[in-house]
């Protein structure tokens, strides 16, 4: 051991070897309670009622999605809510066949950029309102043969009544083929 | 040359060292720390009295599951009565202890530095050490959608593959380029002899990103000794300088702008090339190592260093021009992808490796030209840290 240090810079172990010497399993717990803050209650609550609210910074002309209350590249207070539309382009897709933690997925599922249409509003081409979420209506060759790169996409939402004010309450975004 | 008039010393590293990468190392953090710090201590020619401040780095705590992670390991650092601080960007930490280290001799305010970066990755056993990604994202926008780490990456990809024309046979002949450099490296996890056909018909983790074209789960440690000019010239004929820093940060928010391209790097690129009174990048950087924990990004990233123009660097790869005998030796280490992903460890691995190929030291992996300035990059955060330090000897 002390010959392996010295010559090869430590002592690599097979996984077999690696259970003998574990002297400690460990499984922390802990659960945290996390305020929304300013923008975020009021962002939830529109997703509440079936619509998506963005803030306008008149310094860089950007929709913040999801908004905030200052602007990050002007740092200016913004007090300017405007609503999108709950329809986009996808800038870009991959299919998922791995859950959060890694395990493999029954059904596999696509997820996306969706870039929001803000009516009224124009935005360059590198920073726009974007947020990240799962697409529907698309087969995994769509996202491999790279047809569902600037399809249309569209909100699908939960019921009225099991919409809680997340994130979850638009189900996917859904592809309106043409 | 140099342009900065507000540095004291210029900085050099007169030592390096480093541990085995490897998935699951019997070692603890501290001796993991102390046989990397104790290897550069070694090519310095110093002992710990010799040394000012320690400058410390690894990734998150919950890694090794101890939080305050930095003083659990410190002592192996030789982190003991002297000042030492443990800096933390992520991915991009590796680069940035050196960076941290370079303000604490530049200064004046320390003239030998002992600079380690540690990662011990293999205790978060349950279900999959990435599983504490699980925590890096926004709570209330991201987290609900149950992400995992391989989507970002596979959605950048995605977008630089679309916006670029590049193909998954293009960019898997970077991961079949470093883990052959690494059959070289004594020190690599993941060296093999792959073929491109290999790396499409891994396991399909997220469309596009198959097995072979990330990096494996890594312990391991290294280290620098980086001193002042004085101290430099009194310690070796060939101290290996650092020229020029770089490091910027974007938002967080990653989802609202184009990702085909890293502004993030060009940024921090650009703030090291000015220091090192670089005007050509591609002609003046002899030897690069960009940060590839994904296969992509190291295309990616040599686009966003300046050394290849934006969306060619497919072609390059192609074309033979990184390989360790071609015109700009890319990762020559064997990288992220060839010699492991301990974080920061990493990170750090990469600069040791510049250092290495600009002294000459670098045994089988020298790179065929002749090298005078290098660069070592890392990447991190969510999405958003470019860190750059640019060598010479």
């Amino acid at each position: 051991m002390g010959l392996s240090i010295r010559i090869r810079g430590g002592t690599p172990l097979r996984d077999e070897e690696f259970r003998e010497i574990i002297k400690e399993i460990d499984s922390p717990r802990a659960r945290y309670n996390m305020a929304a803050g300013e923008a975020y209650s009021r962002f939830f609550e529109s997703l509440r009622r079936g619509e998506i609210l963005g803030t306008y910074c008149p310094g860089c002309g950007l929709v913040h999605i999801p908004p905030k209350i200052y602007c990050p590249y002007c740092f200016r207070y913004l007090t300017k809510w405007v609503r999108a539309s709950d329809e986009g382009r996808v800038v870009t897709a991959v299919v998922s066949y791995l859950s959060a933690t890694l395990e493999r997925l029954e059904k596999p599922e696509i997820i996306g950029i969706i870039r929001l249409d803000v009516p009224g509003y124009r935005f360059t081409s590198y920073r726009f309102p974007g947020i990240l979420h799962r697409i529907c209506g698309a087969s995994e060759d769509d996202v491999k043969s790279q047809r569902i790169f600037d399809a249309r996409v569209k909100a699908r939402w939960a019921p009225e009544d099991r919409r809680i004010g997340s994130i979850n309450d638009i189900e996917c975004f859904e592809v309106m083929w043409r | 040359m140099k342009t900065n008039i507000y540095v004291k010393s210029r900085v050099a590293i007169v030592g390096a060292g480093m541990t085995l990468f490897r998935r699951r190392m019997l070692e603890t953090p501290q001796e993991l720390a102390w046989i990397a710090a104790r290897r550069a201590l070694d090519q310095a020619g110093l002992e710990l009295r010799d040394i000012d401040c320690v400058v410390s780095g690894s990734a998150p705590d919950a890694f090794d599951g101890v939080h305050l992670k930095g003083e659990y390991y410190s002592e192996g650092a030789g982190a003991i009565r002297k000042p030492h601080v443990r800096v933390f960007v992520g991915g991009g930490t590796g680069v940035f202890v050196p960076i941290a280290a370079w303000w604490h001799v530049a200064s004046g305010l320390c003239r030998r530095v002992l600079v380690v970066a540690e990662e011990k990755m293999s205790s978060a056993a349950d279900p999959h050490p990435q599983a504490v990604f699980r925590h890096i994202w926004d709570p209330f926008t991201e987290k609900p959608l149950n992400p995992n780490l391989i989507w970002i990456f596979a959605l950048e990809m995605h977008r630089y593959m679309h916006k670029c024309s590049v193909s998954k046979e293009d960019i898997a002949l970077v991961a079949v380029k470093n883990k052959r450099n690494a059959l070289d490296n004594p020190y690599a996890q993941a060296a093999a002899n792959i073929t491109v056909e290999d790396v499409l018909k891994s396991e399909l983790l997220v469309y596009p990103v198959n097995r072979l074209d990330i990096s494996p789960v890594s312990d391991g440690a290294a280290a620098l000794v980086m001193v002042s000019e004085e101290w430099a010239r009194r310690l070796t004929d060939t101290p290996v300088w650092v020229d020029g820093i770089g490091y910027t940060l974007d938002t967080s928010y990653w989802t609202n702008r184009e990702l085909s391209f890293p502004v993030y790097l060009k940024n921090a690129s650009e703030m090291a090339y000015r220091m090192a009174g670089i005007d050509r990048p591609a002609k003046e950087i002899d030897v690069a190592e960009p940060y590839d924990p994904f296969d992509y990004k190291e295309l990616h990233h040599l686009e966003g260093l300046g050394l290849v123009p934006r969306c060619k660097a497919a072609e390059m790869t192609r074309e033979g021009v990184t390989q360790r005998d071609g015109d700009l030796p890319i990762c020559p280490s064997g990288g992220l992808l060839g010699v492991g992903n301990p974080i920061a460890a990493a990170g750090l691995m990469k600069v040791a490796e510049i250092f290495w190929q600009l002294r000459g030291e670098a045994g089988r992996r020298q790179v065929k030209k002749s090298v005078t300035t290098g660069l070592a990059q890392a990447w991190g955060d969510l999405m958003q840290v470019g860190t750059v330090v640019i060598l010479r000897r």
